[in-house]
């Protein structure tokens, strides 16, 4: 059905998106369980530091990292020192990237989700004796699996649509960082638009599929999306 | 006349005068010439007092934009492939494509002493992890690239650290932040005044790779716009090629 390039690209995309999100929603629960109970000052400047992706132009994460990662870079003499050379135009450099790209799209909603928790269930499951530990795996997390849902689902979401990021740092090499998004951007520049109209057309697809799912699972919150 | 009624003739009459004197030019330039361009800009809006308006992209996105209706009076592409095919299309004025300069390609590094400015050694040597380029399939740098690298011999030596940026600017980009030691840019990125402004560099030999010819169109929309034509012509003038040479293109 599809060349093998557009198929290669496809792959690459599914494997770096679940890549990133099983790794940030690891990296997003304790930095939301903190947000959500904290009385740090701090709070606010941590939210405000986890959502600037949101804001920032791609091409801005992009850069930064490029620099940073690079030979001369702060984390580049890091990898170096640790023998793992330099990150750009490797997998491994995608997903770091997409990690700080996707952050705030998967901490925000586990952090709404355990803001949300009735604190009187988990001081109730404290008096008859159940550890902090306790408490947070049998109460606060299935309470929060809602929130769970959508920020895995935005999070994979996120990574599938990013661009400016591997543009900047990906080298468009295939098989390691050619992604769908940079593979569509090549077509219409090369003019071969019924290649790019096929592609396109997939992630049309995608999209209004992850947003269906996410509302299936969390009627309640379709603002967040 | 109210005062109103006066005040608004005055003011019509002013726009009218400045529209007459000054036209406004748009125009689309491929990003790799975006240098040059500007200070010809400059200098013809001084002798003329139009109003050039720059718009810098890659050469396929302003293709696309034309094609889709984009106001644009002029179009300073980086090949000779879309004017061509754009007068084809009957979106450009008939006789009014010409090539305005003619890049040249250098293998660049930002270190000095890196590459050897008599000889391509560095990529026979192998010393370097990647070697960066801008995309053939996009880029006429990058095609001509491939084609210097296939002339040496060395293709398939190097051809698993190369890494492509989208176009010249980030094949640029690559090299000068150091994430590839060495790569095959623009002889205008890294040349002002004449000379190599940073690093090392190997010019390549004009016979090693087919011309990079960037044309110029008049587009449809000027069909009336005589400031976009006096562009055109002032772009051959002894002025604009003086400034086109010293960012180390040819002519």
């Amino acid at each position: 059905m599809f060349s093998d390039a557009n198929l290669a690209a496809i792959l690459l995309t599914a494997k770096l998106a679940s890549i990133v999100t099983v790794l940030l929603l690891l990296i997003s629960t304790p930095i939301a369980w903190w947000l959500a109970r904290t009385r740090c000052r701090a709070k606010v400047a941590i939210e405000a530091l986890v959502a600037m992706p949101i804001v920032l132009p791609p091409s801005v994460i992009g850069f930064y990292l490029l620099v940073a990662m690079g030979p001369e870079g702060p984390v580049g003499q890091l990898t170096q020192a640790l023998g793992l050379g330099t990150l750009p135009f490797t997998f491994s450099g995608l997903v770091i990237a997409s990690i700080f790209y996707s952050l705030p799209f998967v901490v925000q909603p586990i952090q709404l989700a355990f803001e949300n928790i009735n604190e009187h269930y988990l001081e109730a499951a404290a008096t008859l004796g159940a550890s902090p530990l306790d408490r947070f795996l049998t109460i606060a997390l299935p309470l929060a699996m809602p929130g769970f849902l959508t920020g895995g689902i935005l999070g994979f979401a996120h990574t599938v649509g990013e661009f400016g990021v591997v543009l900047m740092i990906g080298g468009n090499i295939p098989d390691v960082t050619r992604v769908v998004s940079v593979q569509i951007y090549d077509y219409v520049e090369a003019l071969e638009y019924d290649q790019a109209w096929e592609l396109s057309a997939i992630m049309i697809a995608f999209s209004f599929v992850t947003l269906l799912l996410l509302y299936l699972f969390n009627p309640n919150k379709r603002k967040l999306a | 006349m109210t005062t109103l009624q006066k005040l608004f003739t005055a003011l019509f009459c002013l726009f009218a005068i400045s529209s007459v004197q000054a036209q406004t030019v748009m125009v689309a330039v491929a990003a790799n010439f975006t240098e040059p361009m500007q200070e010809i800009a400059a200098a013809f809006d001084k002798e003329t007092g139009n109003n050039t308006v720059l718009s810098f992209a890659s050469s396929g996105k302003f293709f696309a934009q034309i094609k889709n209706g984009a106001p644009f009076d002029v179009f300073l592409s980086a090949d000779t492939a879309k004017p061509l095919a754009l007068e084809q299309d009957g979106l450009s004025i008939k006789d009014n494509r010409f090539t305005y300069a003619q890049g040249a390609l250098i293998l660049w590094s930002p270190k000095a002493d890196f590459v050897d400015s008599q000889s391509p050694d560095v990529l026979k040597t192998g010393q370097f992890k990647h070697l960066s380029l801008a995309n053939p399939k996009l880029a006429p740098y990058g095609l001509a690239a491939v084609e210097t690298l296939n002339n040496l011999g060395v293709y398939d030596d190097v051809a698993n650290k190369i890494v492509m940026g989208e176009n010249i600017a980030q094949a640029y980009q690559f090299v000068a932040t150091h994430n590839a030691q060495v790569g095959f840019v623009a002889l205008s990125q890294v040349m002002k005044q004449g000379k190599l402004s940073s690093g090392s560099g190997w010019i390549v030999p004009k016979d090693l790779y087919s011309p990079i010819r960037q044309d110029a169109v008049l587009l449809k929309k000027a069909e009336h716009n005589d400031a976009a034509k006096a562009l055109l012509d002032y772009l051959k003038s002894d002025k604009a090629l003086a400034i086109i040479e010293s960012y180390g293109y040819s002519h």
